[in-house]
Protein backbone atom coordinates (compact mmCIF):
# COMPACT_ATOMS: atom_id res chain seq x y z
CA UNK A 1 0.00 0.00 0.00
CA UNK A 2 1.38 3.55 -0.91
CA UNK A 3 0.65 6.56 1.25
CA UNK A 4 1.15 9.63 -1.01
CA UNK A 5 2.90 12.43 1.07
CA UNK A 6 1.37 15.75 0.87
CA UNK A 7 4.25 17.89 -1.50
CA UNK A 8 6.66 20.40 0.95
CA UNK A 9 6.45 23.63 1.36
CA UNK A 10 8.55 26.15 2.29
CA UNK A 11 7.03 29.23 4.58
CA UNK A 12 9.34 32.52 5.32
CA UNK A 13 7.87 35.07 7.63
CA UNK A 14 8.71 38.83 7.04
CA UNK A 15 8.18 41.80 8.81
CA UNK A 16 8.55 44.93 7.71
CA UNK A 17 11.00 43.80 4.72
CA UNK A 18 11.01 46.43 1.78
CA UNK A 19 8.94 45.77 -0.80
CA UNK A 20 11.23 45.91 -3.29
CA UNK A 21 13.38 43.01 -1.40
CA UNK A 22 10.38 41.04 -0.87
CA UNK A 23 9.20 40.90 -4.63
CA UNK A 24 13.11 40.22 -5.62
CA UNK A 25 12.79 37.51 -3.20
CA UNK A 26 9.60 35.85 -4.93
CA UNK A 27 11.37 36.64 -8.50
CA UNK A 28 14.53 34.45 -7.19
CA UNK A 29 12.33 31.99 -5.79
CA UNK A 30 10.00 31.63 -8.49
CA UNK A 31 12.87 31.22 -11.22
CA UNK A 32 15.97 30.15 -9.52
CA UNK A 33 14.40 27.17 -6.98
CA UNK A 34 12.71 23.95 -7.39
CA UNK A 35 10.82 24.32 -4.28
CA UNK A 36 7.34 25.31 -3.21
CA UNK A 37 7.10 28.55 -1.17
CA UNK A 38 4.76 30.38 1.26
CA UNK A 39 6.29 34.37 1.87
CA UNK A 40 4.17 36.21 4.41
CA UNK A 41 5.69 39.38 5.22
CA UNK A 42 3.76 41.49 7.81
CA UNK A 43 3.76 45.21 6.12
CA UNK A 44 6.51 47.17 4.37
CA UNK A 45 8.59 49.97 5.59
CA UNK A 46 7.63 52.79 3.54
CA UNK A 47 4.54 53.42 1.32
CA UNK A 48 5.28 52.34 -2.46
CA UNK A 49 3.29 52.56 -5.10
CA UNK A 50 3.76 49.12 -7.30
CA UNK A 51 2.74 48.40 -10.84
CA UNK A 52 2.12 45.16 -12.56
CA UNK A 53 4.25 44.30 -15.82
CA UNK A 54 2.60 46.25 -18.22
CA UNK A 55 1.99 49.58 -16.19
CA UNK A 56 2.55 52.68 -17.54
CA UNK A 57 2.86 55.71 -14.82
CA UNK A 58 1.81 58.05 -16.79
CA UNK A 59 -1.71 56.28 -17.35
CA UNK A 60 -1.43 55.18 -13.44
CA UNK A 61 -0.38 57.70 -10.91
CA UNK A 62 -0.43 60.92 -10.40
CA UNK A 63 3.11 61.77 -11.28
CA UNK A 64 3.45 65.25 -9.81
CA UNK A 65 2.54 64.27 -6.51
CA UNK A 66 4.62 61.06 -7.04
CA UNK A 67 7.70 63.03 -7.70
CA UNK A 68 7.14 65.54 -5.31
CA UNK A 69 6.54 63.37 -2.35
CA UNK A 70 9.54 60.94 -3.56
CA UNK A 71 7.12 57.80 -3.22
CA UNK A 72 9.52 55.08 -4.76
CA UNK A 73 7.64 53.62 -7.69
CA UNK A 74 8.23 49.84 -8.56
CA UNK A 75 7.63 47.62 -11.92
CA UNK A 76 7.01 43.80 -10.68
CA UNK A 77 7.60 41.43 -12.69
CA UNK A 78 4.16 39.71 -12.43
CA UNK A 79 0.65 41.12 -13.90
CA UNK A 80 -2.08 43.00 -12.71
CA UNK A 81 -2.87 46.75 -11.46
CA UNK A 82 -1.46 48.84 -9.32
CA UNK A 83 -1.35 49.48 -5.44
CA UNK A 84 0.50 51.76 -3.11
CA UNK A 85 1.64 49.42 0.07
CA UNK A 86 2.67 50.80 3.36
CA UNK A 87 3.46 49.11 7.19
CA UNK A 88 0.07 48.23 7.29
CA UNK A 89 -0.07 46.20 4.18
CA UNK A 90 -0.02 42.02 4.90
CA UNK A 91 1.46 40.37 1.61
CA UNK A 92 1.10 36.68 1.45
CA UNK A 93 3.03 35.03 -1.78
CA UNK A 94 2.98 31.25 -2.94
CA UNK A 95 4.90 30.07 -5.36
CA UNK A 96 4.26 25.88 -6.51
CA UNK A 97 5.10 23.90 -9.02
CA UNK A 98 2.50 22.85 -11.12
CA UNK A 99 3.10 19.32 -10.37
CA UNK A 100 2.73 19.76 -6.98
CA UNK A 101 -1.04 21.24 -7.81
CA UNK A 102 -1.90 18.35 -10.23
CA UNK A 103 -5.56 19.82 -9.87
CA UNK A 104 -4.34 23.25 -11.06
CA UNK A 105 -4.08 24.22 -14.38
CA UNK A 106 -1.01 26.88 -15.41
CA UNK A 107 -3.43 29.05 -16.21
CA UNK A 108 -4.44 32.33 -14.56
CA UNK A 109 -8.16 31.65 -13.60
CA UNK A 110 -7.16 28.30 -12.52
CA UNK A 111 -4.91 29.40 -10.01
CA UNK A 112 -7.14 32.15 -8.92
CA UNK A 113 -9.87 29.57 -8.59
CA UNK A 114 -7.76 26.90 -6.30
CA UNK A 115 -6.58 30.42 -4.34
CA UNK A 116 -9.99 31.52 -3.80
CA UNK A 117 -10.61 28.36 -2.08
CA UNK A 118 -7.96 28.48 -0.03
CA UNK A 119 -8.81 31.54 1.37
CA UNK A 120 -12.71 30.96 1.73
CA UNK A 121 -10.80 28.69 4.15
CA UNK A 122 -9.39 31.49 5.68
CA UNK A 123 -12.44 33.46 5.44
CA UNK A 124 -14.86 31.14 6.79
CA UNK A 125 -17.48 32.47 8.73
CA UNK A 126 -16.25 36.02 7.68
CA UNK A 127 -19.71 37.35 6.10
CA UNK A 128 -19.14 38.32 2.90
CA UNK A 129 -15.82 37.13 1.02
CA UNK A 130 -15.75 35.86 -2.26
CA UNK A 131 -13.71 35.48 -5.08
CA UNK A 132 -14.76 38.64 -7.51
CA UNK A 133 -13.53 39.13 -10.86
CA UNK A 134 -10.27 38.33 -9.83
CA UNK A 135 -10.32 40.63 -6.51
CA UNK A 136 -10.57 39.36 -2.95
CA UNK A 137 -13.72 41.17 -1.53
CA UNK A 138 -15.95 41.22 1.32
CA UNK A 139 -19.48 41.67 -0.46
CA UNK A 140 -18.48 44.60 -3.27
CA UNK A 141 -15.45 46.59 -1.62
CA UNK A 142 -12.02 45.04 -2.43
CA UNK A 143 -9.71 44.30 0.05
CA UNK A 144 -7.24 42.05 -1.50
CA UNK A 145 -5.42 42.27 -4.90
CA UNK A 146 -4.02 39.77 -6.50
CA UNK A 147 -1.18 39.01 -9.71
CA UNK A 148 0.78 36.28 -11.27
CA UNK A 149 3.22 35.13 -12.84
CA UNK A 150 3.48 31.47 -14.63
CA UNK A 151 6.14 30.25 -15.85
CA UNK A 152 7.10 26.91 -17.65
CA UNK A 153 6.48 24.69 -14.40
CA UNK A 154 5.61 26.75 -12.06
CA UNK A 155 3.85 29.96 -10.90
CA UNK A 156 3.26 32.63 -8.55
CA UNK A 157 0.39 33.79 -6.98
CA UNK A 158 0.71 37.17 -4.62
CA UNK A 159 -1.43 39.53 -3.02
CA UNK A 160 -1.29 42.10 -1.05
CA UNK A 161 -4.33 42.58 1.69
CA UNK A 162 -5.29 46.26 2.59
CA UNK A 163 -5.40 45.53 6.12
CA UNK A 164 -5.39 49.22 7.14
CA UNK A 165 -4.72 52.25 4.42
CA UNK A 166 -3.94 55.55 4.38
CA UNK A 167 -6.60 57.84 2.40
CA UNK A 168 -4.08 60.09 1.25
CA UNK A 169 -2.04 57.73 -0.08
CA UNK A 170 -4.60 56.70 -2.43
CA UNK A 171 -4.43 60.45 -4.28
CA UNK A 172 -1.28 59.19 -5.64
CA UNK A 173 -3.46 56.40 -8.01
CA UNK A 174 -5.39 57.27 -11.00
CA UNK A 175 -8.18 55.41 -11.58
CA UNK A 176 -7.49 53.11 -14.07
CA UNK A 177 -8.63 52.54 -17.19
CA UNK A 178 -9.94 49.38 -17.17
CA UNK A 179 -11.46 48.34 -13.78
CA UNK A 180 -13.59 45.43 -12.81
CA UNK A 181 -17.54 45.60 -13.59
CA UNK A 182 -18.35 45.32 -9.70
CA UNK A 183 -16.40 48.48 -8.95
CA UNK A 184 -19.09 50.39 -11.29
CA UNK A 185 -17.46 53.99 -10.86
CA UNK A 186 -16.59 54.02 -7.91
CA UNK A 187 -13.29 55.83 -6.48
CA UNK A 188 -10.56 54.23 -4.39
CA UNK A 189 -12.37 55.10 -1.15
CA UNK A 190 -15.47 53.78 -2.12
CA UNK A 191 -14.04 50.66 -3.57
CA UNK A 192 -11.86 49.20 -1.20
CA UNK A 193 -12.34 48.39 2.74
CA UNK A 194 -9.75 47.54 5.02
CA UNK A 195 -9.46 43.86 6.46
CA UNK A 196 -8.89 44.84 10.07
CA UNK A 197 -12.52 45.63 10.49
CA UNK A 198 -13.48 41.62 9.62
CA UNK A 199 -10.37 39.60 11.03
CA UNK A 200 -7.35 39.81 13.70
CA UNK A 201 -3.89 40.24 12.29
CA UNK A 202 -2.73 37.67 13.41
CA UNK A 203 -5.69 35.57 13.48
CA UNK A 204 -5.52 35.85 9.52
CA UNK A 205 -1.69 35.48 9.34
CA UNK A 206 -2.46 31.67 11.58
CA UNK A 207 -5.53 30.88 9.58
CA UNK A 208 -3.58 31.07 6.35
CA UNK A 209 -0.72 28.95 7.02
CA UNK A 210 -2.85 26.56 8.30
CA UNK A 211 -5.39 26.40 5.41
CA UNK A 212 -2.00 25.93 3.31
CA UNK A 213 -0.70 23.50 5.40
CA UNK A 214 -3.60 21.41 5.17
CA UNK A 215 -2.58 20.74 1.56
CA UNK A 216 1.56 21.10 2.09
CA UNK A 217 4.00 19.66 4.50
CA UNK A 218 5.52 23.10 5.78
CA UNK A 219 8.36 23.88 6.67
CA UNK A 220 10.12 27.37 7.97
CA UNK A 221 12.51 28.41 6.27
CA UNK A 222 14.91 31.89 7.56
CA UNK A 223 15.78 34.32 4.79
CA UNK A 224 19.35 33.45 5.88
CA UNK A 225 18.87 30.17 4.39
CA UNK A 226 17.75 31.00 1.05
CA UNK A 227 20.85 30.92 -1.01
CA UNK A 228 21.46 27.34 -0.51
CA UNK A 229 17.32 26.78 -2.24
CA UNK A 230 18.24 29.20 -4.98
CA UNK A 231 21.28 28.90 -6.92
CA UNK A 232 22.56 30.61 -10.77
CA UNK A 233 21.65 33.44 -12.47
CA UNK A 234 17.91 34.25 -13.28
CA UNK A 235 15.81 36.93 -15.30
CA UNK A 236 15.29 39.68 -13.22
CA UNK A 237 12.59 41.98 -14.40
CA UNK A 238 11.26 43.60 -11.13
CA UNK A 239 12.91 47.03 -10.84
CA UNK A 240 12.52 50.44 -9.20
CA UNK A 241 11.53 52.97 -12.09
CA UNK A 242 14.23 56.08 -12.01
CA UNK A 243 13.19 59.37 -11.74
CA UNK A 244 14.24 60.47 -15.38
CA UNK A 245 11.28 57.70 -16.01
CA UNK A 246 8.52 59.44 -14.03
CA UNK A 247 10.07 62.68 -15.37
CA UNK A 248 9.61 61.33 -18.86
CA UNK A 249 6.12 60.61 -17.48
CA UNK A 250 5.06 63.41 -16.15
CA UNK A 251 5.93 64.99 -19.77
CA UNK A 252 4.36 63.17 -21.74
CA UNK A 253 0.96 63.41 -19.40
CA UNK A 254 1.39 67.19 -19.46
CA UNK A 255 1.66 66.48 -23.64
CA UNK A 256 -1.64 64.78 -23.56
CA UNK A 257 -3.65 67.12 -21.65
CA UNK B 1 -16.65 30.39 -23.05
CA UNK B 2 -15.95 27.49 -25.01
CA UNK B 3 -19.08 27.89 -27.15
CA UNK B 4 -18.10 31.63 -27.35
CA UNK B 5 -14.15 29.61 -28.63
CA UNK B 6 -15.59 27.23 -30.73
CA UNK B 7 -17.67 29.53 -32.75
CA UNK B 8 -14.99 32.34 -33.37
CA UNK B 9 -12.80 29.63 -34.17
CA UNK B 10 -15.22 28.04 -36.74
CA UNK B 11 -15.88 31.81 -38.08
CA UNK B 12 -12.23 32.01 -38.90
CA UNK B 13 -12.18 28.85 -40.81
CA UNK B 14 -15.05 30.13 -42.71
CA UNK B 15 -13.20 32.82 -43.32
CA UNK B 16 -10.07 31.29 -44.58
CA UNK B 17 -11.94 29.07 -46.50
CA UNK B 18 -13.68 31.48 -48.59
CA UNK B 19 -10.84 33.31 -50.23
CA UNK B 20 -9.74 30.48 -52.69
CA UNK B 21 -7.26 33.04 -54.06
CA UNK B 22 -4.93 32.90 -51.06
CA UNK B 23 -5.34 29.10 -50.71
CA UNK B 24 -1.67 28.58 -50.09
CA UNK B 25 -2.08 30.58 -47.02
CA UNK B 26 -5.05 28.81 -45.58
CA UNK B 27 -4.28 24.98 -44.32
CA UNK B 28 -7.33 23.03 -43.34
CA UNK B 29 -8.56 23.25 -39.50
CA UNK B 30 -9.82 20.54 -37.58
CA UNK B 31 -12.02 20.99 -34.46
CA UNK B 32 -10.85 19.39 -31.11
CA UNK B 33 -13.52 17.94 -28.67
CA UNK B 34 -12.12 20.48 -26.19
CA UNK B 35 -13.30 22.98 -28.81
CA UNK B 36 -10.13 24.64 -29.80
CA UNK B 37 -8.87 24.94 -33.34
CA UNK B 38 -5.80 23.16 -33.95
CA UNK B 39 -4.74 23.93 -37.96
CA UNK B 40 -3.36 21.42 -40.37
CA UNK B 41 0.02 22.16 -41.56
CA UNK B 42 1.14 23.72 -38.47
CA UNK B 43 3.41 21.75 -35.63
CA UNK B 44 2.80 22.58 -31.98
CA UNK B 45 4.60 22.54 -28.50
CA UNK B 46 3.86 20.93 -25.58
CA UNK B 47 3.67 24.09 -24.03
CA UNK B 48 1.20 25.18 -26.86
CA UNK B 49 3.28 27.22 -29.36
CA UNK B 50 2.72 26.71 -32.83
CA UNK B 51 5.09 27.16 -35.83
CA UNK B 52 4.23 27.66 -39.52
CA UNK B 53 7.32 26.34 -41.39
CA UNK B 54 7.70 27.77 -44.78
CA UNK B 55 11.05 27.93 -46.94
CA UNK B 56 13.39 29.66 -44.51
CA UNK B 57 11.03 31.55 -42.15
CA UNK B 58 8.92 29.99 -39.19
CA UNK B 59 6.19 31.91 -38.05
CA UNK B 60 5.46 31.39 -34.00
CA UNK B 61 2.24 32.05 -32.31
CA UNK B 62 0.01 30.63 -29.84
CA UNK B 63 -2.32 28.21 -29.73
CA UNK B 64 -6.38 28.58 -29.70
CA UNK B 65 -6.36 26.31 -26.70
CA UNK B 66 -3.79 28.38 -25.42
CA UNK B 67 -5.82 31.91 -26.18
CA UNK B 68 -8.83 30.62 -24.70
CA UNK B 69 -7.39 28.98 -21.26
CA UNK B 70 -5.32 32.40 -20.72
CA UNK B 71 -8.04 34.71 -21.18
CA UNK B 72 -8.18 38.05 -22.77
CA UNK B 73 -4.38 39.11 -23.36
CA UNK B 74 -4.11 43.04 -22.78
CA UNK B 75 -0.33 42.83 -23.14
CA UNK B 76 2.51 41.21 -24.86
CA UNK B 77 6.16 41.37 -24.55
CA UNK B 78 7.94 39.93 -27.79
CA UNK B 79 11.74 39.99 -28.40
CA UNK B 80 13.80 42.62 -30.81
CA UNK B 81 14.63 41.60 -34.50
CA UNK B 82 18.01 39.99 -34.39
CA UNK B 83 17.72 38.61 -31.18
CA UNK B 84 17.99 34.90 -31.00
CA UNK B 85 15.66 32.54 -29.65
CA UNK B 86 16.22 28.76 -28.17
CA UNK B 87 14.18 25.51 -28.45
CA UNK B 88 12.16 25.33 -24.71
CA UNK B 89 13.30 29.26 -23.73
CA UNK B 90 10.68 31.99 -23.40
CA UNK B 91 11.30 34.80 -26.07
CA UNK B 92 8.42 36.78 -24.19
CA UNK B 93 5.07 36.88 -22.27
CA UNK B 94 1.81 38.19 -22.47
CA UNK B 95 -0.56 39.49 -19.86
CA UNK B 96 -3.89 37.99 -19.08
CA UNK B 97 -6.12 38.33 -15.98
CA UNK B 98 -4.04 40.05 -13.75
CA UNK B 99 -0.85 37.38 -14.98
CA UNK B 100 2.18 37.77 -16.56
CA UNK B 101 2.62 33.87 -18.47
CA UNK B 102 5.94 33.02 -20.40
CA UNK B 103 5.47 32.09 -23.96
CA UNK B 104 8.56 29.46 -25.04
CA UNK B 105 9.98 29.25 -28.35
CA UNK B 106 9.38 25.97 -30.35
CA UNK B 107 12.60 26.07 -31.99
CA UNK B 108 15.76 27.84 -32.37
CA UNK B 109 16.90 30.83 -34.54
CA UNK B 110 16.90 34.39 -35.05
CA UNK B 111 13.80 36.85 -34.72
CA UNK B 112 13.81 38.43 -38.50
CA UNK B 113 10.00 40.03 -37.47
CA UNK B 114 8.42 40.74 -34.66
CA UNK B 115 4.90 41.83 -34.76
CA UNK B 116 4.06 45.32 -34.25
CA UNK B 117 0.33 44.73 -34.28
CA UNK B 118 0.54 43.62 -31.01
CA UNK B 119 1.26 46.46 -29.05
CA UNK B 120 -1.73 47.94 -29.52
CA UNK B 121 -4.13 45.37 -30.35
CA UNK B 122 -3.42 42.40 -28.32
CA UNK B 123 -6.47 40.98 -28.03
CA UNK B 124 -5.45 39.51 -31.58
CA UNK B 125 -3.89 36.73 -29.87
CA UNK B 126 -7.00 35.86 -28.58
CA UNK B 127 -9.45 36.51 -31.83
CA UNK B 128 -6.98 35.33 -34.51
CA UNK B 129 -4.27 33.19 -32.52
CA UNK B 130 -3.28 31.51 -35.94
CA UNK B 131 -3.00 34.63 -38.28
CA UNK B 132 -3.13 38.43 -36.92
CA UNK B 133 -2.32 36.88 -33.99
CA UNK B 134 1.39 35.95 -35.01
CA UNK B 135 4.50 36.75 -32.90
CA UNK B 136 7.27 36.56 -34.41
CA UNK B 137 9.20 35.37 -37.69
CA UNK B 138 12.29 33.22 -36.80
CA UNK B 139 15.08 32.22 -39.65
CA UNK B 140 15.77 28.53 -38.04
CA UNK B 141 19.45 27.93 -37.34
CA UNK B 142 18.19 23.48 -36.99
CA UNK B 143 14.95 22.83 -38.93
CA UNK B 144 15.53 19.41 -37.69
CA UNK B 145 14.19 20.81 -34.58
CA UNK B 146 10.74 21.16 -36.30
CA UNK B 147 10.78 16.83 -36.10
CA UNK B 148 9.89 16.93 -32.35
CA UNK B 149 6.97 19.08 -32.30
CA UNK B 150 3.70 17.74 -32.59
CA UNK B 151 1.57 17.48 -35.56
CA UNK B 152 -2.23 18.87 -35.40
CA UNK B 153 -3.67 15.36 -34.25
CA UNK B 154 -1.39 14.70 -31.94
CA UNK B 155 -1.75 18.04 -30.49
CA UNK B 156 -5.47 17.74 -30.26
CA UNK B 157 -5.23 14.85 -27.96
CA UNK B 158 -2.62 16.32 -26.31
CA UNK B 159 -4.75 19.30 -25.26
CA UNK B 160 -7.85 16.99 -24.47
CA UNK B 161 -5.70 15.08 -22.14
CA UNK B 162 -4.41 18.13 -20.33
CA UNK B 163 -7.78 19.04 -19.87
CA UNK B 164 -9.12 16.12 -18.53
CA UNK B 165 -6.80 15.49 -16.55
CA UNK B 166 -7.77 18.84 -14.19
Amino acid sequence: MSISRAPLMNLVRLKGTPILEQLHLEERLLRASTDNWCIVNDGTNVPTIVMGMSGKPSQLLEVGPVIKDRIPVIKRFTGGGTVIVDKSTLFVSLICNKDDVPSVQPYPRSVMAWSGSLYGEVFEGVDGFQLRENDYVFGDRKFGGNAQSIIRNRWIHHTSFLWDYNVRNMAYLKLPSKVPQYRLERDHTEFVCRMKDYIERSDFVEKTVKAVGNQFAMKEVNLEDIDSYAKGEHVKSTRLLTMEELQEAMASTAQSA
Amino acid sequence: MALRMWASSTANALKLSSSASKSHLLPAFSISRCFSSVLEGLKYANSHEWVKHEGSVATIGISDHAQDHLGEVVFVELPEEKSSVTKEKNFGAVESVKATSEIISPISGEVIEVNTKLADSPGLINSSPYEDGWMIKVKPSNPAELESLMGPKEYTKFCEEEDAAH
